[in-house]
């Protein structure tokens, strides 16, 4: 694969054992990994195209032992990478030989649920679906809901600034995140927020979501819970054309109604998911949309009303509302477990680009086009309401040929995001994947901007190493700030 | 006082250099309706956005509207209003509250003060609606962040940074939002004469129903007084008020769920959709704080912990409260002293958990106490650096929000 990561450094490779040694007087025991097989099980994350082995492994019990790891990297400089579930697709916890690995999983205690002020607390290993588990008794849920979000954790849902398919309505990570304890690089631990809202003071808090693991480690979150809906129920719609699918998405939030999800299936990806979730899902159609709505059974039935007639115009081949908690939860099935099926049948890479509504039908004919131009075929599925893609472009891991043009067929992919007004990540981050694609979407100052913020918090660039800006072009802004902060 | 007005980034950019370059401190403003809002700045010059307007996006079937910083607040509204859309997080007229007219609001202005209104509570704050923005920073590089699209992670979230940064990071030269559907119907339930506990209480229950509240407020009799609308001022009670905006059939049924569900708290009144519209209306213009020049307060808690917060900064002082977000936020006038009573209501935040913003108070006072609430140690090293990250001669808004910096 092409994204080059930087060589090691071998003064701090060299020295392993010795640091090794000095982490385990650190922490308690059973913190620090360190055999080969159990580095081994770190190596990569769900970009499995890259691998590197850790120089050791951390997995902290508490905060104050994720502070004591972090201040003894930054005296010895060492670099650190954070790591939640290690479900990154974009290859954000991506290991190096010459860094701490410092994972979060054993952190994963609720703290404190509060239900009048409608909050939770919680150590961030806690999975993304088991914040919901943990206050479903109670008829609530937390709302960013990634398809990864069994296995997830919210400090990865924090790193990302993850979305799901029910943020069109309920909004992403950061939408939803009322405050953090974060331990910065020098090991200093700071509190951003609580459970009040919006307090006059920069918001440090928008800076932490979503900075992929470059600002510090998050440890505990306070998150906004809401209360579940009385009901839902999704309905699936299959059209002719992409085209008369992409217009019945605008007809619908046109009209003023905002359905908390609208996912949208291309025909292959229709095929492989059916014949994996056997979800009902129509065989002859080129474009599926899964739209659910939530409330009363009353305000269901006129919600789906609403629906069907303004999609009339449309000429939608199949009309079919679920009947039942089993049908809904098969539906369900097909859409979030798509990435596992797909899987079954080739290896793939999964763009997250974000396009304008209005260019949908113009950017799938383009991108069925860019694949077919390198031989390779692509399925698509994505959340349609906010523009979010999901192109996955089919190969074979084993041929070498195949993956350089998968990996060529995604950049250009990408790009044309770009150029339509969109973005080359929604909701899986840069990582690695993206790093050499940002100049396509920022210009030099945007980058320059974006990186004095990361050296704000890490001054010495410590953190999540050679991820998410392009290599060459760091010094000015490192520079530049370390200078004030000095 | 120079006026600057550029008309370009470029020109802004030009501007900013030369200031850098000389030490020269800005005063950074759209109309200047939020001026006497937060710490008096000394300043050369301003620089305006009034000059950089104009919507340059709108596409309502995507939700997203682009627009240069110094176009008027009610230019935008007017535009989504005739598609049947809104600025979903309703915002608020901060300037009224210090005698500005709020038809001088411009848009820019409303994000880098992240201005929320009653419905933020389920929509979510001005700073969850920017999509993207572009800038011009202290070193007089203009920049871009965020972009138009409805989710995009690329990168540093520079959107959320400047929200609320009161124009000390950088100049926002254009701003790219969500707009929402206008909901088609909107209904209001009043419980009139509840102490604050209880009121609170009330709200947080509603709150906690799967109706989707988008208003939950509570008025001190004091605050009642000062309403426009006469039906609601005359009755002369404390008013607790929830707010449900949906479609017809979705109001009726709600609205009778609600009123079961709350019945336990008192006698549910019920405000039909034009009287609603008013009252909610009314708030947004934050009509009862706008009056006289008393000290006030924006604190903002956690709900059930806000009346037990007001009581004890009443044990110091008399104070009118409004509670706004379910009890999250309070509005509090207190009576005219020396520091507005910012020691007294600043060691009872500290016990009761928040953040407390003097809003409005004579200049003199507030130069002369903590505007915003004072930084733990941590927090403020990473607020000063990032001013350097943006604007390391500090030439934009210097001091606005804090002291020093």
């Amino acid at each position: 694969m092409s994204v080059v990561l930087p060589e090691p450094d071998l003064s701090i490779v060299s020295r392993r054992d010795a640091i090794v040694a000095d982490l385990r007087k650190l922490v308690g025991p059973g913190v620090i990994i360190s055999d080969e097989d159990g580095r081994r099980a770190f190596e990569t994350d769900a970009l499995t195209a890259y691998r590197r082995m850790p120089l050791a492994v951390a997995l902290p019990g508490s905060t104050e032992e994720v502070s004591r790891l972090m201040r003894y990297c930054h005296q010895n400089r060492i670099k650190v990478v954070a790591r939640g579930a290690g479900t990154s697709l974009s290859g954000g916890a991506l290991p190096a030989e010459d860094a701490l690995v410092i994972g979060v999983s054993r952190m994963n205690q609720v703290l404190d649920l509060d239900f009048p002020n409608r909050t939770a607390v919680l150590q961030v290993g806690i999975t993304n679906l088991n914040i919901s588990e943990a206050v479903k008794a109670d008829r609530f849920f937390y709302a960013p809901d990634p398809s990864s979000q069994l296995a997830c954790t919210l400090a990865g849902n924090i790193g990302m600034n993850s979305g799901g398919a029910h943020c069109l309505r309920y909004g992403v990570t950061t939408n939803n995140m009322l405050g953090v304890k974060m331990v910065l690089m020098d090991g200093q631990v700071i509190e951003i927020g609580g459970k009040h809202m919006d307090a006059e003071a920069y918001d440090l808090l928008g800076l932490v979501v979503g900075s992929e693991g470059q600002f510090g480690i998050v440890t505990e979150a306070t998150v906004r819970i809401l209360p579940m809906a009385e009901g839902a129920r999704p309905m699936l719609m299959g059209f002719d054309s992409n085209e008369a699918a992409g217009q019945c998405v605008a007809a619908i939030i046109g009209a003023g109604i905002i359905p908390v999800a609208i996912e949208y299936m291309d025909k292959p990806a229709i095929h492989v998911c059916e014949a994996f979730a056997k979800a009902g899902y129509p065989m002859d159609v080129e474009a599926l949309l899964i739209i659910e709505v939530e409330g009363s059974e009353e305000e269901i039935v006129d919600l789906l009303g609403l629906i069907t007639k303004l999609a009339q115009p449309f000429n939608p081949r199949t009309l079919k509302v679920s009947n039942s908690p089993e049908e809904s939860a098969a539906i369900w099935k097909g859409r979030k477990s798509a990435f596992g099926a797909i899987g079954r049948i080739a290896d793939y890479l999964c763009m997250d680009g974000t396009i304008p509504l209005g260019k949908l039908g113009e950017v799938l004919v383009k991108i069925g086009q860019i694949c077919d131009s390198h031989g390779l075929k692509v399925a698509n599925i994505f959340h349609a309401g906010d523009g979010n893609l999901h192109p996955l472009i089919l190969y074979n891991a084993n041929d070498p040929v195949q993956a350089e043009a998968a990996e060529q067929a995604g950049n250009e992919i990408l790009e044309l995001c770009v150029a339509v007004g969109g973005c080359l990540t929604g909701e899986h981050g840069v990582g690695i994947e993206k790093r050499d694609l940002m100049r396509v979407q920022y210009e030099p100052a945007d980058l320059v901007q974006q990186m004095r913020v990361k050296t704000v918090f890490d001054p010495r660039w410590l953190l999540n190493p050679a991820k998410v800006f392009p290599l060459d072009g760091r010094e000015p802004a490192f520079e530049a700030v370390q200078e004030a902060a000095e | 006082m120079q006026n600057i007005r550029p008309i370009d980034e470029r020109e802004c950019a030009r501007v900013f250099n030369d200031a850098a370059a000389t030490g020269t401190a800005l005063d950074i403003r759209g109309s200047g309706t939020k001026i006497n809002v937060g710490r008096p700045v000394t300043a050369e010059a301003f620089v305006s956005t009034r000059s950089m307007r104009g919507i340059t996006l709108y596409e309502p079937n995507e939700m997203v509207m682009t627009a240069r910083a110094g176009t008027l607040l009610w230019e935008v509204e007017e535009q989504v209003a005739a598609k049947r859309q809104m600025l979903a997080f309703e915002p608020i007229d901060y300037g009224a509250l210090t005698g500005a007219d709020p038809r001088e609001t411009t848009v820019g202005s409303v994000f880098a003060t992240n201005a929320s209104g009653a419905r933020r509570i389920l929509y979510g704050a001005a700073r969850d609606h920017l999509l993207g923005l572009r800038g011009i920073n202290g070193r007089g590089e203009i920049f871009k962040a965020g972009g138009r699209v409805m989710k995009n992670v690329t990168g540093v979230d520079l959107c959320r940074g400047l929200s609320g940064s009161w124009g000390t990071l950088a100049l926002i030269s254009e701003v790219t939002f969500k707009v929402l559907p206008v909901p088609a119907q909107t209904c209001t339930l009043l419980l009139l004469g509840l102490q604050d506990e209880f009121a609170i209480e009330t709200l947080c229950a509603a709150m906690m129903t799967p109706y989707e509240v988008s208003g939950a407020v509570h008025l001190q009799r004091g605050m009642v007084a000062r309403l426009a609308h006469e039906g609601l001022r005359q009755q002369g009670d404390a008013i607790t008020a929830i707010r449900l905006e949906n479609f017809p059939k979705s109001i009726s049924y709600r609205k009778e769920r609600l009123k079961d569900a709350l019945k336990i708290y008192g006698e549910v009144h019920e405000l039909e959709h034009d009287n609603s519209l008013l009252f909610w209306n009314e708030l947004r213009r934050l009509t009862p704080l706008q009056r006289g020049t008393a000290p006030l307060w924006r604190i903002s808690t956690k709900p059930t912990a806000g009346p037990a917060l007001v009581k004890a900064i009443s044990s110091y002082m008399a104070c009118h409260a409004f509670y706004d977000w379910s009890g999250g936020l309070i509005w509090l006038e207190v009576p005219e002293t020396s520091d507005a009573g910012a020691a007294d209501i600043r060691r009872a935040v500290a016990q009761h958990g928040g953040h407390a913003t003097l809003v409005r108070a004579a200049p003199q006072v507030r130069a002369a106490v903590d505007v915003f609430q004072p930084l733990a140690s941590g927090l403020e090293m990473i607020s000063r650096r990032l001013k350097s990250a943006f604007d390391p001669a500090g030439i934009l808004n210097p001091g606005r929000m804090y002291a020093g910096f």
